[in-house]
């Protein structure tokens, strides 16, 4: 019995219960990491997990059941149990729910890969990591740790619409993080972020980072961070390097401009959103450089994908296009509600999840600027990268970031470093304040997304580039 | 083919494949886990997963590697072994390894009740439904989760145990005007959910929570509800409590020393309630004392930290322990054991009646001559963990109090704490007597904790910046 053959069987055992839709998915992921801290090899996990998950809709209700078993009578009682709990959904029935069109296709996907990161020789893994932790605890890091992650996921999909579709995507990731401890503090510096870069690509990601030419300066820098003077406090103009733009992105825009949050389907957990659906179009968002793009298709980013988890292609839209709000994250029946005609971007974490609406690549377009131009054009500011600490509110507006490391800014001169360096605002006023964006983009991939209940961790992409924004309150502390 | 026999068929296949000097330790468990959820008072997402793991940690020639799946057919567990077996031979040398644990005793596990293991998805739809009802035409918004997970361990050293668990718990809001309210609980058995119970409560809050004013940033005396006081006890275990961050010197925790107020006793108490009697390791859980009367007593220690430590585990490993940590995720802050019992007079008036809605509550706020009430806290991301620095939201309800009084809601306020700082000696104003328990994310953790009085905590925003 092959995998769409489980798939098949199981949406059928779901339309004969009752279901007026089902769709199944198959998906069998390999995963590994390893982790490496003080030049010793500290943890090697490998997982592999099959199994079917399916989704059936029946009058206004959806049902989900998972197996890890792809038998026919394990994936029809799947289709079965999936259409049952549909039907208890039904005793608290919501509004009517709808399927935005999706073309019935046949097709397959696969992600691209030059090096099969599962291929390369545990021991070529283990030593990158042993001698850049190793580099870093010789360069001062009280604790130098180092990471890589792989996900081997192929999966199959199977709608009652006539869907078909098969896709392998192989991703991957690594980084180093060096601690320094002091008395009553830590302080760490990341290459290239905390816990690293990630994208849909084959190991020649992680060799491309180049770990071990970073590990002694990273490591120099947390032992300097001990002694640095604090990030002052007050208003001041703020550059962000790129990789916490990427995450700024991701928290005040990508998470608010998922529609099942505006449609108050998060309310009690991940939250709301400030945006009315009834400004779609019209809402300033930030200021003119600000264009942002909803693109699953970006080659080796951490959001691709061929497909989404409902079978909808993928697809590049805008979300914010001068400024203006004109687009958000949707799935078939979230679209439908909100009378949109796109859904395509419903993904699952596993076979044992329910799809649900996910960023994709979330990011901004270039800007006509440098970074190098942007400090010369400060005559007194911060500049901060790489995050450290990220908390929002439930509404996506009221954030406070921590990075890593911050660098005084002074009569467009880059100065001193800067400890403990925070920011808080409010994100449509924060996104009007920028004035400076760089074309310096680099696609950052967040492997640790939370979301749902129960719990779903997502891998989104975020292009972004160093920017700066005006008159921006720095340096809060406890 | 039972948990049991499948973790000893895994240990018998790295006997034979690995050899008589591989060491392995197997946990295999299957767990049944739904979760009903609804938002806008509909349920619109209502999931089921029957699912079987099997996990494995073997030391070979001196190097050690970790495996898992979820095919337990005969070829996939050969092919786990075979996998692990292959990547720890390819690993660097272990010197860290602590061996496993010996043959030993594993307490018996609280009964599990059958009828939330094997709970169907209608009895989770009523409770929702309960809910939806008793907010009175509030819209609703939460879940309703069930939990059944049977699990087994293994090792090569001849050790082996079983246990089984059961949770239900329900969490939900309800919503009017743009301000929610919250009622969260977690229980043994799916019947002690009330589910109109818990929507009355939010429903009241919800509407004691209405047309908020913005209060100006500062320190301000708080009284914390279960829910809040529930996100304390979480970053306290994680970071301070965890004995890989106490070996790596990341951890406040100082063993010995009056850290906090003598009001603050803290136990992990893994079998206070349904719960796994073994860790991942196999040893034996139990309750760990790790604040006294103000005074650190202990940190969580698996086999490894534990080793480190010229110490005993106590029985707090996880999967991913190597890299996280062990974890309690299980604590019990206790209630006072004297002391405010009932409020002596209001605690609430005009638009704010409905803020408080437990006596416990109620005695403690009308001790506060200006402070804020604080349902839950909100995305708490911790800026440095040796301070144990925090910054986060208030969410689902905040209110002023004056004079014992609350009189009116407030709009939400970010903070920047310390949170080891704000419940240090002198600290603790009060404590409720009784402790509520607290669903985690996940089933398996919880957190319980009544209603606490601290003497200030930092407000470093407001809702508008």
């Amino acid at each position: 019995m092959t995998e769409f053959d489980a798939a098949t069987a199981a949406v059928q055992a779901a339309l004969d219960a009752g279901a007026r839709y089902a769709d199944a998915r198959v998906m069998h992921r390999r995963y590994e990491s390893m982790t490496a801290r003080n030049g010793d090899v500290e943890e090697l996990t490998q997982d592999e997990s099959i199994g079917i998950g399916v989704r059936a809709l029946v009058g206004a209700s959806w049902g989900f059941y998972a197996v890890p078993d792809l038998s026919d009578t394990a994936a029809r009682d799947a289709g079965r149990r999936a259409t049952r709990t549909a039907m208890a959904s039904g005793r608290v029935p919501g509004p009517p729910v709808d399927l935005v069109p999706a073309e019935a296709v046949t097709a397959s996907w696969a992600s691209g890969c030059q090096i099969d990161p599962l291929g390369v020789p545990l021991s070529n893994k283990g030593d990158l990591l042993v001698d850049a932790t190793r580099t870093m605890a010789e360069h001062g890091a009280d604790l130098a740790e180092g990471l890589y992650q792989i996900w081997d996921t192929s999966k199959w999909f199977v709608s009652s619409e006539g869907h078909r579709i098969d896709q392998r995507i192989r991703e991957c990731g690594g980084g180093i993080s060096a601690t320094s401890i002091g008395d009553g503090e830590t302080q760490r510096r990341s290459w290239p972020s905390y816990r690293g870069q990630y994208g849909t690509t084959g190991w020649e990601l992680v060799e491309s980072l180049d770990l071990a030419a970073h590990a002694a300066q990273i490591a120099e820098e947390s032992r300097a961070l001990l002694t640095a003077p604090l990030c002052p406090s007050g208003e001041t103009d703020l550059i962000l390097g790129g990789e916490q733009l990427a995450l700024q992105i991701h928290e005040s825009v990508g998470h608010a401009i998922e529609l099942d949050r505006i449609l108050g389907w998060e309310a009690a957990f991940a939250g709301t959103s400030w945006l009315d659906l009834a400004q779609l179009g019209s809402l300033r968002y930030g200021s003119e450089l600000m264009n942002i793009t909803i693109d699953p298709t970006i080659p080796g980013a951490l959001g691709s994908f061929g497909f989404d988890d409902e079978g909808s292609p993928a697809v590049k839209r805008d979300a914010v296009r001068d400024g203006r709000w004109v687009g958000v994250l949707a799935g078939r029946d979230s679209a439908a509600m909100a009378s949109l005609d796109y859904g395509g971007s419903v993904r699952a974490d596993g076979w044992a999840r329910l799809p649900m609406v996910r960023m994709t690549n979330v990011g901004l377009e270039p800007g006509p600027h440098t970074l190098e131009e942007i400090i010369a054009a400060t005559d007194d500011g911060v500049l901060m990268d790489l995050n450290r600490s990220w908390s929002i509110d439930d509404k996506r507006l009221n954030f406070q970031f921590g990075c890593e490391v911050g660098w005084e800014i002074k009569k467009g001169r880059r100065g001193r470093m800067l400890r403990n360096p925070t920011y808080t605002g409010i994100g449509p006023l924060f996104w009007r304040s920028m004035d400076m964006l760089s074309g310096e983009t680099v696609s950052w991939g967040t492997p640790n997304c939370g979301k749902g209940q129960p719990g779903q961790i997502g891998h989104t992409g975020h292009p972004a580039a160093p920017a700066r924004f005006r008159n921006v309150r720095v340096g809060v502390s406890a | 083919m039972t948990e049991l026999e499948l973790a000893g068929q895994v240990v018998e296949l790295v006997r034979r494949l690995g050899g008589p000097g591989a060491q392995a330790d197997v946990v295999v468990t299957r767990a049944d886990l739904a979760l009903t959820r609804f938002a806008n008072s509909a349920i619109h997402q209502n999931v089921a997963e029957s699912t079987v793991g099997v996990r494995l940690r073997l030391h070979i020639d001196g190097r050690t590697a970790a495996g898992s799946g979820s095919v337990v057919a005969a070829d996939g567990l050969r092919a786990l072994v075979e996998r692990t077996l292959a990547a720890a031979r390819l690993c660097p040398p272990d010197p860290g390894w602590p061996g496993l644990t010996a043959p030993t005793p594993v307490p018996a596990a609280p009964p599990v009740d059958e009828a939330t293991a094997y709970a169907e998805p209608d009895q989770r739809a009523d409770r929702v439904g309960a809910f939806v009802a008793a907010a009175g035409g509030l819209s609703t918004a939460g879940y309703c989760r069930t939990a059944h997970r049977s699990s087994a361990f293994a090792n090569s050293a001849g050790h082996s145990a079983y246990g089984s668990s059961a949770e239900a718990a329900m969490d939900g809001i309800a919503r009017s005007g743009g301000a929610d309210g919250v009622a969260r609980f977690a229980a043994d058995r799916l019947s002690d959910l009330d589910g109109a119970e818990l929507g009355a409560h939010a429903a009241a809050k919800a509407q004691a929570a209405a047309d908020p004013v913005e209060l100006p940033p500062g320190r301000y005396e708080v009284v914390f509800e279960p829910a809040a006081v529930a996100d304390l006890l979480q970053n306290l275990s994680f970071y301070g409590f965890n004995g890989k961050r106490y070996a790596e010197r990341q951890s406040f925790a100082e063993p010995g020393a009056a850290q906090f107020d003598r009001a603050v006793t803290l136990v992990d108490d893994p079998l206070g309630a349904s719960g796994l009697p073994f860790d991942a390791e196999g040893t034996a859980r139990g309750a760990l004392t790790l604040i006294e009367a103000g005074t650190t007593r202990a940190v969580a220690h698996d086999r490894r930290t534990a080793a480190d430590a010229g110490t005993q585990s106590t029985g707090h490993a996880v999967a991913g322990g190597a890299t996280w940590g062990p974890m309690a995720r299980n604590l019990r802050l206790s209630g006072a054991t004297a002391g405010p019992a009932s409020a002596t007079g209001r605690s609430t008036t005009g638009a704010a009646a409905g803020a408080v809605v437990d006596a416990d509550t109620a005695a403690l706020v009308t001790g506060v001559r200006r402070g804020l009430l604080v349902s839950d806290l909100w995305y708490t991301r911790v800026l440095d963990p040796k301070s144990l620095v925090v910054t986060g939201l208030t969410r689902n309800g905040v209110w002023l109090i004056e004079d014992g009084v609350v009189v009116r809601a407030v709009r939400d306020l970010r903070f920047t704490e310390s949170y080891p700082r704000a419940l240090g000696p002198g600290a603790v104003l009060g404590l409720g007597a009784r402790a509520v328990r607290q669903p985690d994310r996940v089933d398996g953790a919880w957190w319980s904790a009544p209603s606490v009085r601290l003497a200030s905590w930092h407000f470093t925003g407001g809702a508008s910046g």
